[in-house]
C-alpha cells in the first residue's frame, strides 16, 4: 500500500477493463515520472470524452452531436442495417470498407448468467427502426460467442414476421492458416456456413 | 507441481487480464473447479471455443503444489471436447435460457470447490443432453433438473404423501417452507392449494414419467414452474439470477 495520492490513482487504474494491480502500479508510476504537460493532456482528454461525446439517439454509436457521423451521412444505404454489441465493433467493420449500410449498437449481448436480458439491451429502439419498412436487410454481426450467438438467434426469431433479409456474419476460419489447427467448433461452424462457388 | 485431469461441463467463464478467462468447472472426479484458460481469449487460441459454457471437456489441469485443487488457481493445459452442447443450444432462444438457469443452480448447489459431486454432475450431464437434443419442452426439462438436483442436495420435496407426517397423499395443500405437500392437519400458515394436475406433474418430472409430463397442459407447467422456482428460492440464500430470464410457452 502507498499513501494517499498514489494509492488512490492506482485503486482507480486498477477499475479500468484488462488492468490488474501490478499494471495499475506500473502505470502509476509512469504518469508520476511524466512530464507534466503530457499528464495535462491525458487529464483534457478524459474530460472532453465525458463532456462531448454522447450516444447517437437513432443507432446508439458514439457521436459528438445528437446523431453520429454514419448515421447523417446521406451517402450511407438506409436499407441495409449491421446489428453490433458495442460502438468498437463499429470501428471493426468499418476497417473492413465492405459495408456501406447503417448500424445499430445493442450495447452488450444477452447474458441471463449475468442477469442481462433483452429489455436491457438497445433492441426496443431496434425495433422502432424497423418499423417503417425503409430497411429490408438485417446484418447480424454480434460475436461469435456463446452469448453473442444467442443475442442473433432471439433477434432473428423476433424479426421474423417483418419478412426482412436476416443474416448473420459467417465465422469459420482465420485467413492464413492451415486447416489441421482449427478447433472443432470453429471448423463445424465453417462448415454450417460453407457457400456455393460459382466458378 | 502435477498434473491432473478429469472431464467437466463448463459452468461459468470471467475475463481475467488482456487475454484469459477464469474457467468454471462442474468435473466428474472433483466436483466444482476453477482454473485459468490462458490466451484463449486471443482468435488464435486452439483451446478458446472449447471452453464456452455447455462445453463438456476432457480437462488436464496444472497446478503448483501436490493439492488439487490446491491453493491458487489451477491452470488449463489442455482441453477436448467430449460434446459441444453449446451450439444446438443457442440456435433455440428458450433451450438456450432453460440451459443457463441449469448452469447456474448446478454452480450454486456445489457449495465447496473440489468437493466431488458426481450425482449433481451425472444429473447436469443427462438434463443438457434431454435439452440438447430437443425432445421435450426446454422449460419441462429445467424444471425436471431443479427438482432432482434440489432432491440431490437433500431438499427432496414431496408431491404426493404429507411432507410433515407422512399421511398418503394425494394432498390439496402445498407449503414451500413445510417441504412440499401436506396434509390437512399439517400445513402451516401460507400454505397454496395449487391445481391438483400442476402437482401431478411435478411428481412426473421428479421421477422422469416424460409420458406424463409431455401431455400436460401449459397452465399447468406455468403453475409448476412458479412452485418450483419458489422452492428453489427457499432452498438458496440468493436466488437464481438467469431463471427471471427463462422463455418460457405462453
Ligand atoms: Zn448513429
Ligand atoms: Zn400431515
Amino acid at each position: 500500500m502507498y499513501e494517499g495520492a498514489v494509492q488512490d490513482l492506482i485503486d482507480e487504474l486498477g477499475r479500468l477493463p484488462g488492468v490488474g494491480p501490478k499494471s495499475a502500479q506500473r502505470i502509476a508510476f509512469h504518469l508520476l515520472a511524466a512530464d507534466p504537460a503530457d499528464v495535462r493532456r491525458l487529464v483534457n482528454a478524459l474530460v472532453e470524452v465525458k463532456d462531448k461525446v454522447r450516444f447517437c439517439t437513432v443507432c446508439g454509436n458514439v457521436a459528438e452531436a445528437d446523431q453520429c457521423r454514419i448515421c447523417l451521412d446521406p451517402r450511407r444505404d438506409p436499407s441495409v442495417i449491421c446489428v453490433v454489441e458495442e460502438s468498437k465493433d463499429v470501428v471493426a467493420v468499418e476497417k473492413t470498407r465492405e459495408f456501406r449500410g447503417r448500424y445499430h449498437v445493442l450495447g452488450g449481448a444477452i447474458s441471463p448468467i449475468e442477469g442481462v436480458g433483452p429489455d436491457d439491451l438497445r433492441i426496443r429502439e431496434l425495433m422502432t427502426r424497423l418499423a417503417d419498412g425503409e430497411v429490408t436487410e438485417l446484418i447480424l454481426a454480434t460475436d461469435p460467442n456463446l452469448e453473442g450467438e444467442a443475442t442473433a438467434t432471439y433477434l432473428a426469431r423476433l424479426c421474423k414476421p417483418m419478412g426482412l433479409k436476416v443474416t448473420r456474419l459467417a465465422s469459420g476460419l482465420p485467413v492464413g492458416g492451415d486447416l489441421e489447427y482449427a478447433d472443432e467448433v470453429t471448423l463445424g461452424r465453417a462448415f454450417e456456413g460453407r457457400r456455393l462457388l460459382d466458378v | 507441481m502435477s498434473l491432473y485431469r478429469d472431464e467437466g461441463v463448463v459452468l461459468r467463464t470471467q475475463k481475467l487480464g488482456e487475454a484469459d478467462r477464469i474457467i468454471t468447472l462442474l468435473t466428474r472426479q472433483h466436483g466444482r473447479i476453477r482454473a485459468v484458460a490462458r490466451g484463449v481469449r486471443r482468435t488464435k487460441s486452439k483451446f478458446g471455443a472449447r471452453v464456452e459454457p455447455f462445453g463438456h471437456v476432457d480437462v488436464q489441469f496444472f497446478v503448483k503444489g501436490s493439492d488439487f485443487p490446491g491453493r491458487g488457481l489451477p491452470a488449463i493445459t489442455q482441453v477436448e471436447t467430449l460434446a459441444a452442447f453449446g451450439a444446438p443450444l443457442v440456435s433455440d432462444y428458450a433451450a438456450y435460457t432453460a440451459g443457463t438457469a441449469m448452469l447456474e443452480t448446478a454452480e450454486r448447489l456445489t457449495d465447496h470447490e473440489g468437493e466431488p459431486a458426481l450425482q449433481q454432475y451425472l444429473l447436469l450431464i443427462g438434463a443438457l443432453r434431454t435439452l440438447a437434443a430437443r425432445a421435450h419442452e426446454p422449460a419441462l426439462v429445467l424444471d425436471a433438473f431443479l427438482l432432482r438436483s434440489l432432491a440431490v442436495a437433500g431438499y427432496a420435496p414431496s408431491f404426493g404423501d404429507c411432507a410433515r407426517c407422512g399421511l398418503d397423499g394425494p394432498h390439496r395443500f402445498f407449503s414451500v417452507p413445510g417441504g412440499g405437500a401436506v396434509c390437512g392437519d399439517c400445513r402451516p400458515a401460507g400454505s397454496v392449494v395449487p391445481s391438483p394436475e400442476t402437482l401431478d406433474l411435478l411428481g412426473a418430472l421428479l421421477t422422469g414419467d416424460w409420458a406424463g409430463a409431455d401431455a400436460s397442459e401449459t397452465r399447468y407447467r406455468r403453475e409448476g414452474s412458479g412452485l418450483v422456482a419458489a422452492y428453489l428460492q427457499w432452498h438458496l440464500e440468493r436466488g437464481i439470477r438467469s431463471l427471471r430470464l427463462v422463455e418460457r410457452s405462453s
